[in-house]
């Protein structure tokens, strides 16, 4: 790898830590991030001649402090304040910055970071755009290429985010115990809206890339917070669904289900990565959405052949899941369990009284689809499909839905043939 | 006499693990280019890359023994793989560690000589996931 190539990945690994600790210096999110891009630039400069330092955010803190107080020192010589004060007050401050960085500062500078961007009146795509903008440092070129939109649309949007966040109270105070629990919680979920985000893109490799950087940022969070099963499961989670990503899609970007992947692609060093995180999580014995949803990511990844799942097992954690978190989506994928543990038929049942709330689903219309085309009701299926189709998210998922639809024409056609696929 | 020594590989994981694919494909082949050669010559045995440290467990060997989530120890760089070499001596050690740097920049070797070695048997598969199921 090139000089740069490595300096590129260390500025970005230590960017969360070092924007966390200017931000908890400066208490301002602008200013925090100039300190750190006049960092970046020096590094840049300095580190190609004099090697990389031994910890890359400590150095880039401090230089993106000093590099901030210069500002403000100029400034203030423009404007002709009363040198002496502003200097005595900041030599204070640059005693602190010269004092020793503390890990436990680092942690509750990430988590504060993160957390930001989990502001409550912000929803979840500028949440989204937000960290990837000031945890991730993607530019806004990158961000809006991923989202679909024009650059000075996504510009707009993260500036709007940031006087929001601005306005609102920054969390600068340590936390308490019960404090961090909360925010951990809520940049979990933050980070798993990223992951998601990139998951559900398929056909978009900007967006899909977000998988990645959800993945890294949580890893990031883990290591600060070791001993949270729940951030294990989280991270679990993703890595064993990410594991799939090379063989969800076609040649042609058309969705390949998880009984038809070649699972020969799946990332086994991924998988392996979120087998140990779960056994880890089980010890503490505090189950927790993430760790349930990982375990049943984890019996899919664990069968060597789709018939190998073990369904009953797969149920069974979807049952803790209905108790732990009651949704009807997490009803519907247990609806899937069900028909192949039970039938068709017994799921069928399940998710019809779910119609109402998840009739603009369409992940709803497709299970009823593929249920009714096991039973053989094709009319019923036909409609569900139709539904479905209308309710599609991207390109891939609807062309899916019209394969059905397709086979269900042409299989009418000659009335002899029988032969339902399931999904 | 060669002298055997474990060239222990210690990098940021934030870092390495923030790989994207094509970065990823090319540090493992640089490297691969600069392990061939020795191992065809005899001078290389195992080597080994490690999953990060949030996988890591530490048993802390007291009475009763205590289980601890993560790395033995917190430090700036981490454990993240190992080479076993056989080499004449230290030189001729830190010129594997050299050329492996070249290939793959950023962090330490440290080269330290072996005490005993154990081959082992065979461990099946070297897949894990293919081990459990």
């Amino acid at each position: 790898m090139s000089d740069l190539a490595w300096i590129h990945a260390a500025i970005t690994a230590a960017r969360p830590q070092a924007v966390g600790a200017l931000l908890r210096y400066f208490r301002d999110l602008e200013t925090a991030e100039e300190a750190f891009q006049d960092a970046c630039l020096r590094a840049l400069n300095n580190w190609p001649r004099n090697g990389p330092p031994r910890d890359a955010a400590a150095w880039l803190i401090m230089v993106g402090r000093n590099a901030a107080l210069d500002g403000v020192r100029k400034r203030a010589r423009q404007t002709e304040l009363p040198p002496e004060e502003v200097l005595s007050d900041l030599d204070d401050a640059e005693d602190r910055a010269a004092s020793r960085i503390d890990e436990a500062d680092y942690r509750d500078d990430v988590l504060r970071l993160l957390f930001i961007c989990c502001h409550p009146d912000l929803p979840p795509p500028q949440q989204i755009a937000l960290a990837l903008r000031i945890v991730s440092g993607l530019s806004v070129k990158q961000i809006a290429k991923a989202f679909l939109v024009s650059e000075a649309a996504m510009e707009q949007r993260i500036t709007r985010a940031k006087a929001r966040v601005a306005a609102g109270d920054a969390a600068f105070e340590t936390p308490g115990p019960v404090e961090r629990a909360e925010r951990l919680a809520q940049v979990a979920a933050m980070l798993y809206l990223v992951f998601n985000e990139g998951y559900s893109a398929g056909d978009n490799p900007a967006r899909a890339e977000l998988c990645g950087e959800a993945i890294r940022l949580t890893r990031l969070l883990l290591r600060l917070y070791q001993t949270e099963p729940e951030i294990m499961g989280l991270l679990a989670l993703m890595l064993i669904q990410h594991s799939r990503t090379p063989a969800r899609f076609d040649a042609d970007g058309q969705i390949v289900l998880l009984d038809d992947q070649d699972r020969g692609l799946w990332d086994r060093n991924a998988i392996a990565e979120g087998l140990a995180l779960i056994d880890k999580a089980m010890r503490h014995r505090r189950p927790g959405p993430y760790q349930v949803q990982a375990a049943i990511a984890a019996l899919h990844a664990r069968a060597a052949t789709p018939a190998d799942t073990d369904w009953v097992e797969i149920d069974q954690l979807y049952a803790t899941l209905e108790r732990l978190t009651p949704s009807p989506v997490v009803t519907l994928n247990r609806a899937v369990a069900v028909s192949k543990v039970a039938g068709p038929e017994a799921a069928l049942a399940m998710i019809e009284p779910l119609g109402d709330r998840l009739s603009g689903y369409f992940h709803f219309h497709g299970l009823v689809g593929a249920l009714n085309l096991e039973l053989g009701h094709t009319a019923a299926a036909r409609t569900a499909f139709d539904k479905a189709i209308s309710l599609a998210g991207t390109a891939a998922e609807a062309a899916h839905i019209r394969q059905h639809l397709d086979q269900l024409m042409a299989e009418h056609a000659p009335p002899r043939s029988t032969s339902a696929r399931a999904n | 006499m060669a002298m055997l020594y474990a060239l222990l590989c210690y990098n940021d994981e934030d870092t390495v693990w923030a790989w994207d694919k094509a970065q990823e494909a090319e540090a493992m082949d640089a490297l691969g280019r600069v392990r061939a050669p020795l191992e065809r010559a005899g001078k290389m045995g195992p080597s080994l890359r490690l999953l990060p440290t949030t996988a890591a467990t530490t048993l802390r060997k007291s009475d009763p023994p205590l289980v601890i989530d993560g790395p033995f120890a917190e430090t700036k760089e981490q454990l993240l793989g190992f080479y076993i070499i056989d080499v004449a001596d230290l030189d001729a050690a830190l010129q594997v560690a050299k050329d492996l740097g070249a290939a793959n920049p950023g962090g330490a070797y440290e080269i330290r000589p072996l005490a005993a070695y154990n081959a082992g048997g065979p461990i099946g598969a070297a897949e894990p996931v293919a081990a459990t199921s």
